[in-house]
């Protein structure tokens, strides 16, 4: 009696469960399908109200028209190869500082982790200014004035200043992705370091033989997080590079540069006439879903490393 | 390095040192020197001279304008606290909930997964303000196309109002369900690494502790309170401080800060509203902390 009483609340729950998990899944996907469906939608469609979803006239306009828009290709490419430095400068520098905290006792060495939590606690927009003002003359130290007598350079609108935040370990989250890097650090039992100390390998040698392999987890972690926030970021690259080619600043401004295309390609630049707002909103959700779609096409290359190695990355502390 | 007279804890120390080095140099260039810059900033006139700019000391000037004079400083970032408040909350919740369910054994477990993290791929500024602006433009305002965003869900309201009026719920916690019910995607849109968090947190709970209480007969909501819950709210604090860090970043407030410098070049007073909202950031954190740290269970 009190079996199948259990049972059948098991198979309650298990049915629940599942209405649950699909239900937010859905709540997830539901603008994904949505765009997807937008995208391949004739103009005509959007008049339609017996359309859910599946388009009647198939098209491939819109996809054309918005990569035109964003100069997609291009684009793309220079967004790939900027996120793909900047990920790698700031898992080298971070995954140093990392095993720097983890394993070293240095004079100030606890205060100096304590900063690390600090560099996450204050907002960036406190630091906005004076670090716009610091990139508009970059000197570090006055060593260019020093030296040459100029001012510092101006790095404005190049892609320095994100280079050199990523290197510093000091870029987007770095005090997130240190702290990762040093509980992971932290878990590895010493032994392993005294045996490479014992066989004679230095410091330097035994963090990238022994210790960097064995960081495999942690480092997808935080490639993973570093490229994505990257992608998306929008804060620094409007701060310090609103006039370069990225992904994220074209996708901002993307309906506004719609409302003035539209018109122009019917022929009626310069008149009164506005786009229709239907068609325009369209495209930019066919802008969205191409801005958006390499990330997806890389989640679902990686999702499963990604998953298992947040697990065993030791965020937990 | 070798040898040079130097002990061997001298010689790990330097090692250490040449770690941290480049964050250390990026710490203090970056970080330190612009953050003692801002303070100066926060109490100066600053005004922008050919090849740099000129302080004029003013003390507390800046800070008065920001609380007394300017017209909608004190009600964006009330707003935003007041935002914070209801969302950190739901978000914790929420995530420790999906965690909970992501943890279970089911079939099609690792597609859930996939997708319950997609939105930490895609939770994006750009797309967000892109995606507001398309929803703009079909609808004609903003106000009208949140309306329709709710008509469209299909969903109506009123009949779960009347539920929980029905249940004896008060009114004002059926406002707040009804609220989280309705922004259900923020909410999911913005828990994804809490989810993660607390899900790596379930994955440490020793298997053990379930199967025994099992033996001893405890139904899984009990073992839920007694096993799960203390187990991981070490984690609910490290989620709690990344939500609300996390939700301040995407404030309207980080957009005043924004205009206030960069539009009408008000250099002292954008640095003054920074440095108040930090603190009032700071004392929120250690408040949440104090009280969150109490209730913790460490092993």
């Amino acid at each position: 009696m009190q079996r199948t009483k259990n049972k059948l609340i098991d198979a309650l729950w298990s049915i629940f469960r599942y209405v649950l998990i699909i239900g937010i899944s859905f709540v997830i996907l539901y603008p994904i399908l949505m765009k997807i469906s937008t995208a391949f939608k004739d103009k005509t469609d959007i008049y339609n109200p017996t359309i859910y979803m599946i388009p009647v006239h198939f098209t491939m306009d819109n996809i054309k028209l918005a990569s035109e828009v964003l100069n997609y290709f291009p684009l793309l490419g220079n967004t790939l190869l900027y996120v793909f430095v900047v990920m790698v400068l700031t898992t080298v520098s971070t995954a140093l500082a990392g095993y720097g905290f983890a394993r070293f006792e240095f004079p100030g060495s606890k205060i100096l982790f304590a900063m690390v939590i600090l560099t996450i606690l204050v907002p960036t927009s406190t630091l906005m200014v004076p670090m716009y003002l610091h990139f508009r003359s970059f000197d570090v130290l006055g060593l260019i004035s020093l030296f040459t007598g100029k001012e510092g350079v101006n790095l404005l609108n190049t892609y320095w200043p994100s280079m050199i935040t990523a290197g510093t370990a000091t870029g987007l989250k770095a005090g997130l992705f240190i702290y990762i890097f040093r509980q992971f650090f932290k878990g590895m039992p010493k032994e392993i370091e005294e045996a490479a100390l014992i066989d004679g390998a230095g410091g330097i040698k035994t963090f990238i033989r022994i210790m960097l392999p064995n960081a495999i987890p942690p480092m997808i972690t935080v490639m993973l997080f570093s490229f994505v926030w990257t992608y998306n970021d929008t804060f620094y690259p409007s701060l310090f590079m609103s006039e370069t080619n990225l992904m994220s600043l074209k996708v901002a401004s993307l309906p506004s540069q719609i409302n003035l295309i539209i018109p122009q390609l019917l022929g009626l630049a310069g008149t009164d006439i506005k786009a229709d707002p239907n068609h325009v909103a369209m495209l930019v959700d066919t802008g969205i879903l191409l801005a958006i779609a390499p990330l997806i096409i890389l989640y679902l290359f990686v999702q499963r490393y990604f998953v298992e190695s947040v697990e065993r990355t030791g965020v937990v502390g | 390095m070798k040898g040079m007279g130097l002990t061997l804890t001298r010689k790990r120390s330097l090692l250490g040192l040449f770690f941290i080095s480049p964050w250390l140099v990026g710490f203090i260039i970056l970080f330190l020197m612009p953050m003692i810059q801002s303070i100066r900033f926060s109490m100066s006139d600053l005004s922008i001279v050919p090849g740099g700019y000129e302080l004029k000391f003013t003390a507390w000037n800046n800070f008065r304008e920001a609380l007394f004079i300017d017209a909608n400083y004190n009600r964006i970032l009330t707003e935003s606290v007041l935002q914070m408040a209801v969302n950190v909350p739901l978000i914790l919740f929420f995530s420790l909930f999906s965690a909970v369910l992501l943890n279970q054994k089911f079939r099609g477990r690792s597609l859930a997964r996939a997708i319950f993290f997609l939105p930490v791929i895609l939770a994006s500024g750009a797309v967000a303000s892109a995606e507001a602006a398309g929803l703009i433009n079909l609808i004609g305002n903003a106000t009208a196309a949140e309306e329709a965003g709710l008509s469209s869900s299909q969903f109506n309201t009123m009949a779960m109002v009347d539920l929980l009026a029905e249940a004896g719920m008060p009114l004002v916690m059926t406002d707040y369900i009804v609220d989280a019910v309705m922004r259900i995607y923020d909410i999911i849109r913005s828990s994804g690494v809490q989810i993660l968090i607390f899900l790596a947190a379930l994955q440490s709970v020793p298997t053990t502790m379930y199967e025994v209480a099992k033996m001893e007969g405890a139904t899984g909501y009990e073992s839920f309170w007694k096993i799960t819950f203390p187990m991981v709210s070490p984690l609910i604090l490290t989620n709690v401080i990344y939500t609300v860090i996390d939700s301040f970043t995407t404030s309207p407030i980080t957009q005043t800060i924004y205009t206030t410098a960069f539009q009408t070049q008000n250099f002292g007073l954008s640095a003054s509203m920074s440095w108040l909202y930090t603190i009032v950031v700071g004392i929120l954190l250690l408040i949440i902390g104090f009280f969150i740290s109490k209730k913790v269970h460490y092993n």
